[in-house]
């Protein structure tokens, strides 16, 4: 039996870069994940002022996507603090951080659905009003897509967290989701920088 | 990090979530996570595929063979080019490659299974779904009908239905999530799993050629997943990304497609010329000439790959700056390429050469690629381009590096390693028929296609009219076209007359290099008993023979225990302790199974895509659930 484990040790669990297997993908899966964000971009850049009407750049409400931008960087800030309350084994205050990265989230993604929601009601941007109104709403929407996965990503954490299944020993899973987290935040100040501050040429 | 003790725990798990048990019968194959099995799942289905895109092409060439003749009408024939283009490329050649790369990979690093088993076996289910998704089409509405790139805005609004185009949009979308995720997959096995001593510059030139085509799949997929979204939403909500009309650019989706589309080309051909880098050398018995340069040249064409997407577009009119920057970086991509050629050469030249169907298949593909290489080559120099765009010429070229290419080396491939995965070698003698037909056929089919295009023959029209001077090599091209079915034909009697009555091949029937030949054949299902050390470059054969003073290869004798012993050591670890692997599982195949389902929802009925979600949700599920031992 101690031969199995052995081999099982050897086989499974020892890595030639020493890095975990899932921390690994994970890198990789946020490079692809560059690749996407940068045609979704690219397209939007290329798109801004085309076609007829009203355009998501001649409406922006700068000062209220600031403070929206704000609270999602925030949440990366409590993500940090959730891994390290794990890895000092303080399980209970991770979950408090893990859900007020995820309430911070939401608060961002509804920010986003007013937004939105002002966007088309109010000024009649809507998604087929025109390329550049199309380019816009692929490229944020889908950054809000991945914001909610992230945040099931997170409520899932808190309820494996609740159900015993995390601890120290699994710090590992939080810290995925946090690379996660930050790539998201990440792309969202290229875009809050690149998509809403940059002066359009006319 | 599961742990010894946890697996004792949690082996008597009885719940809802347990794992499958049985290995064999359909059972065993719905629900394996082994890698050996995947790879041979991914052959056998894009070797199906593989007929299927042969039948189509057959059909373009019978309708080709007589100036205006009426055995196609024009919408079939759009249909079935585009089909043809589509499943070659997507549901054949990438999956060849796959099957290589899961079958092999592990073999060659020294390693028990991929990073994730699980997830390799749901990238195989996904892309499966897709192949069917894209074929179902056939009875649901109608095939793709707008050529494998699908230009905007003919495919967005010079239809009179769109179902063909959202069939390969969505189609697309989902092989790419299988491409994607395996890409993820075998690039964190490959750095993070080789044996111990295996650094990099140690690994089988299969490994490194896989290495960088799967990074290119793992940044290629988003740019077209990005265009397929922008094609879905023209063609099915009414958005305008491609409609010039109403300030779109149809030349937005030109960049995106083959800013994917160029690095694509080097994920089709990448694993045939890893392949063909195996093959050389055990057949010359000599190293393959400049391993490392062999490397940095791969990793060189990955990089470049980058940068020469527009000469796809050079006629659409970009301007003379853009077309002489594309055109340089397109002369240069032709500097790695062509170093790879003179090192395929180096090994052979004085080499003990066995002519072998892997060897025999491997020279051609060397040969073949090289004239295609060249005839691309030409359209480098934009004014020659502007003449051969959208002819015959260019059928030609991307013919003679995807199949004198891409499809001899993968035969290669497939000949080569049979005996790794079922003991048995093909019959040689069908096999060299299968050359010899492949390449006859295959050079009166697409060589003509050079002469044709440059007379002015055009590409995708369904009909030539008498008197064009076209009707003698289409007649020529139809024949090729039926004499590569033959050998097709060849190479399936060659398979079943294998498995009735294949010689046994022993384990290491062709004196092979790398380390994948040092255990028994057919692959134990653990792949290696003990996790090996290298020591060497092609460490098997090190291990094998050693050196005299004049450099000639020669037995080991006195080091000959190292070999001896490991079986004999293996057999009593055998009954004691057989290594421990990964359990199959059910979910990936239910997690995948719900993603088709979303696909048909889009077009249909939205319900679908309610319970295809759904499925995918209890997949995923599952998947978190179950236990990992």
């Amino acid at each position: 039996m101690s031969d199995t484990t052995a081999v099982v040790e050897h086989g499974a669990h020892h890595t030639s870069t020493g890095l975990d297997n899932r921390k690994l993908a994970m890198w990789g899966f946020l490079g692809s994940e560059c690749l996407l964000f940068g045609a979704l971009i690219s397209s939007y850049l290329l798109y801004r002022t085309r076609g007829e009407g009203v355009k998501p750049v001649d409406v922006y409400d700068i000062p209220y996507t600031s403070v929206s931008s704000f609270v999602l960087l925030m949440s990366s800030l409590t993500m940090v603090l959730a891994l390290s309350a794990l890895q000092r084994d303080d399980e209970r205050q991770s979950r408090v951080w893990l859900t007020a990265t995820a309430l911070l989230g939401m608060t961002f993604v509804g920010g986003q659905v007013y937004e939105f929601t002002t966007f088309v009601m109010h000024d009649g941007i809507s998604l087929t009003a025109n390329p550049a109104s199309s380019a816009f709403f692929l490229l944020t929407g889908f950054h809000g897509t991945h914001v909610t996965l992230g945040i099931i990503m997170l409520l899932s954490l808190v309820g494996m967290s609740l159900a015993g299944k995390v601890g120290k020993q699994n710090s590992l899973y939080v810290e995925l989701v946090g690379l996660y987290w930050h790539f998201v935040d990440i792309v969202w100040v290229v875009i809050f920088t690149v998509v809403y501050l940059m002066p359009t040429p006319n | 990090m599961a742990t010894v003790t946890e697996a004792i725990e949690s082996s008597p798990y009885d719940g809802p979530f347990r794992r499958p048990k049985s290995t064999s019968g359909l059972v065993g194959w719905l629900t394996t996570v082994d890698h050996k099995k995947i790879g041979i799942l991914y052959g056998a289905t894009a070797l199906l595929f593989f007929i299927a895109g042969g039948v189509e092409a057959l059909l373009l060439r019978i309708q080709l063979a007589r100036p205006e003749n009426d055995f196609l009408t024009a919408d079939v024939y759009n249909r079935m080019f585009t089909m043809h283009g589509i499943t070659m490329i997507f549901l054949v050649v990438m999956p060849l490659g796959a099957a290589f790369f899961n079958y092999l990979i592990p073999l060659m690093i020294g390693a028990r299974d991929v990073a994730f088993p699980r997830l390799n076996a749901f990238s195989y289910w996904v892309f499966l779904g897709g192949g069917i998704f894209i074929y179902s089409s056939f009875f649901l509405g109608g095939a793709p009908n707008a050529g494998w790139f699908s230009y905007a805005n003919l495919s967005t609004q010079g239809l009179p239905d769109q179902v063909g185009v959202n069939f390969f949009a969505i189609g697309l979308q989902i092989t790419g999530i299988a491409s994607l995720v395996a890409s993820v997959n075998f690039v964190t096995t490959i750095i993070n799993l080789r044996a111990p001593g295996m650094s990099f510059f140690k690994m089988p030139m299969f490994v490194w050629m896989s290495l960088v085509t799967n990074f290119l799949l793992m940044f290629a997929m988003p740019v077209i997943a990005v265009a397929l979204f922008q094609l879905l939403f023209d063609s099915m909500f009414g958005t305008n990304f491609f409609n010039p009309a109403a300030g779109g650019d149809p030349l937005l989706w030109q960049h995106m497609f083959w800013l994917f589309g160029h690095p694509e080309v080097y994920i089709l051909i990448l694993p045939a010329m890893g392949i063909v880098s195996e093959v050389l050398p055990t057949f010359s018995r000599k190293p393959l000439f400049g391993y490392q340069i062999v490397a940095y040249s791969g990793i060189a064409i990955g990089l470049m790959g980058w940068g020469v997407w527009a000469h796809h577009m050079f006629a659409v009119g970009l301007g003379p700056v853009a077309n002489s920057a594309f055109a340089l970086s397109t002369m240069f991509i032709a500097v790695p390429t062509g170093v790879k050629i003179f090192n395929w050469m180096g090994t052979m030249w004085g080499g003990k050469i066995r002519f072998t169907t892997p060897m025999l298949m491997s020279i051609g593909f060397v040969t073949m690629f090289i004239i295609g290489g060249l005839s691309g080559v030409t359209h480098s120099i934009v004014p020659a381009d502007y003449q051969q765009t959208d002819t015959y010429y260019v059928v030609a070229h991307f013919h003679y590096v995807l199949f004198g290419g891409a499809i001899f080396g993968l035969f290669s491939g497939i000949y080569y390693w049979w005996p790794k995965l079922s003991g048995k070698l093909l019959s040689e003698r069908l096999g060299k028929t299968q050359f010899v037909l492949m390449f006859i056929g295959f050079n009166l089919t697409f060589g003509p296609m050079h002469i044709l295009g440059l007379q002015g023959m055009q590409r995708r029209y369904y009909r030539y009219q008498v008197g064009e001077g076209f009707d003698f090599w289409n007649m020529v091209e139809t024949v090729g076209a039926f004499i590569i079915a033959l050998s097709v034909l060849v190479f399936i009697i060659n398979v079943i007359v294998t498995r009735r009555r294949g010689k046994p091949s022993g384990d290491d029937p062709w004196d092979a290099r790398t380390i994948e030949w040092s255990i028994p054949s057919p692959t134990p299902h653990y792949n290696f008993l003990e996790i090996p050390v290298v020591k060497e470059r092609d460490d098997f054969w090190h291990k094998k023979y050693s050196e005299d003073e004049s450099g000639k290869a020669v037995p080991v004798v006195a080091g000959g225990q190292d070999v001896e012993e490991k079986p004999e050591e293996g057999e009593v670890a055998e009954e004691h302790a057989e290594p421990h692997m990964p359990k199959p599982s059910y979910w990936p195949l239910v997690a995948a199974a719900g993603i088709p389902l979303i696909g048909y929802g889009l077009m249909f009925q939205w319900v679908l895509a309610g319970i295809g979600a759904a499925v995918l949700f209890v997949g995923i599920y599952g998947w978190a659930m179950e236990p990992v031992e």
